[in-house]
């Protein structure tokens, strides 16, 4: 083997990290709803990345079995959200996010 | 047979279910017999379970029946269930017996009232809650049937409640027994956190456990509820206001049942009562002395027929506390019993009297009705015998017994009973001479008409003066007028006397005219002069009328003067002086065709049951033998300590002797006073006493004053730091949320961002907390 780089646990767990936060930023700094939603799903799988990698590390199957339920859940939110971003585009062309606040206290 | 219990209170309930159904459809008297047979078949019951626990030995008979769970809360269990034991029996016995007299009464008394079904609807959901008081298993129940009668007393006090007077006095009733109704809840909840139940035979079972002080905490509420419904110091000032109901219902719940309930629960609890201080029964039987007496005194000096029964029935309810203050449950029942009988008589048969006298309730009015009432008069007779104290009578017994305990437990006790015996025995006597003896004063002209005739006499005649006046401003001014036109005539006369002069002679028209118009100038003045001169007679006669009408108002104020003073005289007619019977007042006039009547068979039947028991009902407890205290022997298995009398013989006999010489003397004093004339009556009936020592008006002087600004101080209180409370924590919660409510911005990023930051801080801490 040359040079082989041994790729351990931790690499993986910085792979989330660094997912994990360019989904925060992008869902805090955009406003295009679609956009949002997109980091949304990457900070999901982000942290599916971690419990795939501390599932292999620690030997245990629940890693991979929280992951299966993440994906669920994944799904609802797509179906779900994705209903209501066309519901707005229908009503409201090209609204971004901060133009729908009408649930202001 | 004792099974049978639930039977008892069953049929006046069944009663009052059908006569609030179809009461009004029933009528007269059909709605007053269904009560009555109502009333008699729970009678008929009681007797049954009567016999039934007869029946049962001595130490057998209780026997609780449990119909089903009314309170399931946790450890708090309360049923709807029956204790049949001698005591409730006893009262059942005598309250269905006295109440089913007092209905049949009734049909006689309340013939023609428009409300007549309704009383009787009454009737029977108090006689219902009395028996639910008397037969509860367990304190809640017999609260219920306390406040039940308590709202019937409050229905039928002011059952006439068109008149204020009435309406008021219901309230009043209501009111006071509120106070009492505390210390009866107090009682009740510090029984069930001392022994954990309020059922009657756990509290037997369990009362000889409860700490002195407890028990005596418990002792004195009961006394505070007790003196509610059972009219004592302080509390008794209901009662005699209470007679503004119907005088059945003075009967039946102010003299002979619902009165007595306070005696029934002090005697229910005497096991509590036994392991109390020492200072709290004798509280009880002070607070009974001491309203004993005041309430005798003020009966002395009372003119209402009703009044003076109700001020004593306070009093002989006072010899009740005394006795159960003194450990002699048995003496108390008894009287309760005896009282029953002879006060439900004596308010019946004044009942009678006011019925037959049309409605005047003053005995100053009465007099001499021994012959027109013969069977009401013969039977109040015998239950005056029967309070006064006369031997065989039935009070004569169960008051010498009270009387005897007061000896045995303190001299002083029994002095306050004896003087209070003496005073009864006056009263009553009082009562039955200007009642039913003496001159028949009802047709006598009554002071109080002869100073409103003289009143309205003097008013017309003043009136004259007025009228006459107005008559002289008319004639004076009619005088001027006459002068004016007077004037205007003599001018015109001058005007036409120039024409006549200046007219040429050769003018034979003009002159003509000329003298015809001098002529009818001097027609017009003569007609004037006249005029003139009848307004000034005209203005002399009226001043002669004003000049009369004064001279009659002098007249009128002298001759009122003295027929005016007549007073009450109870032996001779009164002196009207010079009134003719055309001067007299049209009442007076209409009472001299009145004639008192004796009252129906429905009112009379039961005065004679009454009287009869009345005159035997003291063989319950005859005191000669051991074998004769049949009482005595029945209600021992209730009682913790039964007491019995410890003195010999001849200190019973003694003091037997003592009482009924006591009595004597009362009686004689009122012979002497009211039948004979040696002493004055205005010199005993103290004004003082009519007002009942002023304890009325001080209540109210002291509740509109200070009373009144402590009340205004916790309603500010209340208003500005309770309400304060409450209202600021509401403000606090309004404000704050309307501060938060601007986070809700609407904007999904803030939300995200706010999220982000959270999860930021909490990675921080646990970072912060890691041990690398």
């Amino acid at each position: 083997m040359v040079g082989a780089i041994e790729v351990s646990t931790e690499w993986y767990l910085v792979l989330s990290a660094v997912l994990f936060s360019i989904g925060t930023v992008g869902l805090l700094i955009r406003r295009n709803p679609l956009v949002m939603f997109m980091c949304v799903e990457l900070m999901l799988n982000a942290v599916n990345i971690t419990f795939v990698a501390m599932g292999t590390e620690l030997n245990d199957v629940g890693g991979q079995i929280a992951v299966f339920f993440v994906l669920v859940v994944a799904a609802v939110e797509v179906v779900v959200g994705l209903a209501l971003v066309v519901a707005i585009n229908r009503r409201r062309d090209g609204a971004t996010a901060d133009d729908i606040s009408v649930l202001r206290g | 047979m004792v099974e049978a219990v639930w039977l008892i209170p069953a049929f006046p309930l069944a009663g009052f279910v059908l006569l609030m159904l179809m009461g009004p459809k029933l009528g007269e008297p059909r709605a007053g017999w269904l009560a009555t047979l109502a009333m008699g078949g729970s009678f008929v019951s009681s007797v049954v379970v009567y016999i039934g626990l007869l029946g049962e030995d001595a130490h057998d008979r209780q026997y609780v029946q449990t119909l089903f769970e009314w309170v399931p809360a946790g450890d708090f269990q309360v049923d709807i269930g029956f204790l049949v034991d001698p005591l409730s029996v006893t009262m059942t016995l005598f309250i269905t017996g006295v109440g089913a007299l007092i209905h049949l009464y009734s049909i006689g008394y309340m013939h023609g009232d428009p409300k007549f079904s309704k009383f009787f609807l009454y009737l029977n959901l108090f006689a219902f809650s009395m028996l639910m008081l008397v037969l509860g298993d367990n304190m809640l129940l017999t609260f219920l049937g306390w406040e039940g009668v308590g709202a019937c007393s409050y229905f039928l006090i002011a059952f006439w409640f068109t008149d204020e007077a009435n309406a008021s006095a219901g309230k009043k009733a209501f009111v006071t027994n509120r106070i009492g109704d505390w210390g009866f809840m107090v009682a009740m909840f510090l029984m069930f956190t001392t022994i954990g139940s309020i059922q009657y035979t756990d509290i037997f079972a369990n009362a000889a456990g409860i700490s002195e002080s407890t028990a005596t905490a418990i002792t004195i509420l009961l006394l505070v509820g007790a003196a509610g419904k059972s009219a004592q110091i302080p509390l008794f000032v209901w009662l005699p206001d209470a007679m503004a109901g119907p005088t059945p219902v003075s009967a039946l719940i102010h003299a002979a049942t619902m009165v007595t309930s306070g005696v029934y629960l002090l005697t229910r609890m005497n096991g509590v009562i036994d392991v109390s201080a020492a200072w709290a029964p004798t509280t009880i039987a002070w607070v009974g002395a001491a309203t004993a007496l005041f309430a005798a005194t003020i009966a002395v000096a009372q003119n209402d027929i009703k009044k003076v029964l109700a001020y004593s029935t306070v009093s002989q309810l006072g010899y009740m506390f005394l006795a159960i203050g003194t450990g002699a449950y048995v003496a108390a029942i008894f009287h309760m019993i005896t009282h029953a009988f002879f006060k439900a008589l004596l308010f019946l048969g004044s009942g009678s009297v006011i019925h037959g006298m049309d409605n005047d309730q003053d005995m100053r009015h009465y007099g001499g009705l021994r012959k027109l009432m013969p069977v009401t008069s013969i039977t109040f007779i015998i239950g005056w015998l029967a309070i006064a104290g006369v031997p065989p009578f039935a009070g004569f017994w169960s008051k010498d017994e009270i009387l005897a305990f007061a000896w045995e437990d303190n001299v002083a006790l029994w002095a306050v009973g004896f003087i209070t015996a003496i005073l009864t025995a006056f009263y009553m006597s009082r009562q039955v001479f200007m009642t039913f003896f003496g001159r028949y004063r009802f047709a006598d002209v009554r002071p109080e008409e002869v100073e409103e005739l003289a009143a309205t006499k003097v008013q017309a005649a003043e009136n004259a003066v007025a009228e006459a006046e107005v008559g002289i401003g008319g004639a004076e001014e009619a005088v001027v007028k006459a002068t004016e036109k007077l004037e205007k005539a003599q001018e015109k006369l001058v005007t036409r006397e120039t024409e006549m002069a200046d007219a040429d002679a050769s003018d034979e028209k003009a002159f003509d005219k000329a003298t015809k118009n001098l002529d009818k100038a001097k027609d017009g003045v003569e007609k004037a002069n006249v005029a003139a001169e009848e307004a000034t007679a005209a203005v002399e006669a009226a001043r002669d009328a004003v000049r009369t009408a004064q001279a009659q108002v002098a007249n009128v104020a002298a001759a009122s003067m003295g027929t005016g003073a007549i007073e009450f005289d109870l032996f001779n007619a009164p002196n009207i002086g010079e009134m003719t019977d055309d001067d007299l007042p049209e009442a007076a006039r209409a009472r001299r065709e009145y004639h008192p009547h004796e009252s129906p068979w429905q009112m009379t039947l039961p005065l004679v049951v009454l009287a009869g028991a009345a005159m035997v009902a003291g063989v319950m407890n005859l005191p000669f033998t051991s074998d004769l205290h049949f009482l005595d022997h029945w209600l021992e298995p209730t009682l913790v300590h039964p007491a019995h009398l410890t003195s010999s013989a001849s200190v019973k006999w003694i003091l037997a002797i003592v009482a009924v010489m006591g009595g004597a003397v009362g009686i004689a004093a009122a012979v002497a006073v009211y039948l004979r004339g040696r002493v004055p009556a205005a010199k005993i009936e103290l004004p003082l006493l009519a007002r009942g020592w002023r304890y009325d008006e001080s209540i109210s002087n002291f509740m509109g004053g200070p009373g009144r600004k402590s009340f205004d101080l916790v309603a500010w209180f209340d208003a500005t730091f309770v309400d304060g409370a409450v209202n600021g924590v509401g403000r606090l919660v309004r404000d704050g949320g309307g501060q938060l409510r601007r986070l809700q911005s609407g904007l999904v990023r803030s939300y995200a961002a706010m999220v982000a930051i959270g999860a930021i801080a909490l990675l921080v801490w646990f970072l912060s907390r890691a041990n690398f």
